[in-house]
């Protein structure tokens, strides 16, 4: 992306995925996008190309959207084939006019997934990602005040790691941008997040292996190492936690066979 | 679920199921190609070598079967996770292909995988089972007298005067033909271009790989596939180059005389 600040106003041709409902047929539609300001957001000049539209009486282009400051993960398109559009690091509504140039041809399309069922034009049903944090992105702990900070010690070096992987905004790029809408990114940065805190110990080789199961059922592909999910990834989240979590699903898988369980099942005080 | 079943059955335990078994067989072409190199030596090595390998018996088909496991396990996991890849795209593709970063090698896994499969077919027709080039197979070339005892790990385990299939002069023949050697040489390219995915991919999926050694790595998978690559090569290449030609003590070999 381009440091400078330009102020010179230009036009650009938007090619933008027009889709009535999930279960209609799409295509693509072509808009002009005049007299746009360089240091408007992508998500501004969508607005701007909505008015318009309204004006006309023609339906607004419907995206999602919502804190517009990169931290929801709501904004979710497919610029140009890049999930986000061109730039490292950042989501769509960080993306700004300033990265394209006068008369250039902009294609505007939904994430493409299987899993992510496409709800209106540029708006994706991203539900399964909720349906994997169910299955075991959490711990399970007791409810109340919060406990002091300083009870579970965490060493430096595993809180930043940790907190690495907490940076996921969930908003699907990854699946997007991978060749075989893989959510291996999602889910080892979920894994991981909780997997490197000692809060996360009792719980994580249920947790890895119930997210990678319900990943599979929900109809996502296959990793195949190619790493263009963390290159698209907003949040930058290194490709890194896919191997660990390979390794942490190895480890659980193999320990789960010999794990010794209680005869008094759903027993228990209280 | 059990630990078989979570291999055949997840996404991850494929993937291990991939990289396991291409272990075995990255190990294997190691094997196989350091044989092989004994060409450049006196026929005694690759013809002694053969016996050798012959004289395994059931143990070499143990050693066969194992192979033969890998490579369908190693076929059946590729094609399993690539049509699950396709489904899980959707019924509609980007109408703009973008690459960020994803290397050629990696973008090529499933053609050069057919190409070598086919090769390796057509490898064992010309070599093993003798369809592809009768005239040039083992068993219809005069036999070889072995000259001195051929030895492994110092035990000699082909005596000197043995009569032994000539490998060594049905190699050399049948690369005597320009097209079957380019044929050759273009699979062991695009095998060595395979690897150089498949070693870095092999690491990611057991876990082992992290940013802090990927440079290294990725060293390591090229400077092996670029070697793999460079002493395959030699074989055939030697051969039509004309530096490498028949020496058996029966100078020619006219199939059917």
């Amino acid at each position: 992306m381009s440091a400078a600040t330009t102020t010179k106003n230009f036009s650009v041709t938007l090619r933008v995925w027009r889709q009535a409902g999930t279960k209609q047929a799409g295509r693509f539609v072509e808009y002009a996008a005049k007299d746009l300001d360089p240091n408007m957001s992508f998500l501004e000049m969508l607005d701007v190309v909505n008015d318009e539209l309204t004006l006309k009486g023609d339906e607004p282009i419907a995206f999602a959207h919502d804190c517009r400051e990169g931290i929801c993960g709501t904004c979710s398109c497919t610029i140009n084939g890049k999930p986000h559009g061109p730039g490292k690091g950042i989501a769509t509504c960080q993306l700004y006019m300033r990265s394209f140039r006068e008369g250039d041809l902009i294609t505007v399309e939904p994430f493409r997934a299987e899993a992510f069922p496409v709800v209106k034009d540029l708006v994706t049903d991203r539900s399964a990602f909720d349906k994997i944090q169910q299955a075991g992105g959490f711990i399970t702990a007791r409810a109340g005040s919060a406990p002091e900070a300083n009870a579970a010690p965490v060493p430096k070096p595993d809180a930043d790691l940790a907190m690495d992987a907490a940076t996921c905004i969930g908003c699907g790029a990854c699946v997007a941008a991978c060749k075989n809408a893989s959510a291996m990114l999602f889910v080892a940065a979920k894994v991981s997040h909780l997997g490197l805190l000692p809060q996360g110990q009792a719980e994580r080789d249920r947790r890895v292996l119930a997210m990678a199961h319900t990943m599979d059922e929900l109809g996502f592909g296959n990793c195949t190492n190619q790493y263009e999910c963390s290159a698209a990834c907003p949040k930058l989240i290194s490709h890194d936690f896919i191997a660990r979590m390979n390794r942490d699903y190895l480890t659980a898988s193999v320990r789960s066979v010999f794990k010794v369980e209680s005869a008094s099942s759903g027993g228990g005080a209280g | 679920m059990n630990p078989i079943a979570f291999l055949f059955r997840s996404s991850i335990g494929r993937k291990v199921l991939m990289a396991v078994t291409g272990v075995v067989l990255i190990g294997f072409i190691i094997g196989h190609l350091v044989g092989n190199l004994q060409i450049f030596q006196h026929p005694d090595h690759l013809n002694g070598y053969a016996q050798f390998l012959h004289q395994l018996g059931p143990l070499l088909w143990v050693a066969r079967l194992g192979v033969l496991v890998c490579v369908v396990l190693h076929v059946w996991a590729a094609t399993v996770l690539t049509l699950e890849n396709r489904a899980a795209r959707g019924a509609e593709a980007y109408a703009v292909a973008h690459t960020l970063r994803a290397t050629l090698s990696s973008r090529m896994m499933r053609q050069t995988g057919v190409v070598v499969l086919a090769f390796v077919i057509y490898h064992l027709a010309h070599f093993t089972w003798g369809v592809a080039d009768r005239s040039h197979f083992k068993e219809n070339l005069a036999h070889y007298t072995m000259q001195s005892e051929y030895r492994v790990a110092g035990f000699p385990v082909v005596k000197a005067g043995t009569e032994v299939l000539d490998v060594h002069s049905m190699v050399i023949l049948g690369f005597q033909s320009p097209v079957v050697s380019l044929f050759y040489i273009v699979a062991v390219g695009l095998l060595s271009f395979h690897l150089l995915h498949g070693i870095e991919s092999m690491f990611q999926t057991l876990g082992w790989r992290s940013e802090r050694w990927a440079g290294g790595l990725r060293k390591i998978a090229l400077v092996f596939c670029a070697a793999y690559f460079f002493f395959n090569l030699t074989i055939p290449g030697s051969v039509v180059a004309g530096r490498l030609k028949q020496q058996s003590a029966h100078l020619v070999a006219v199939p059917g005389r």
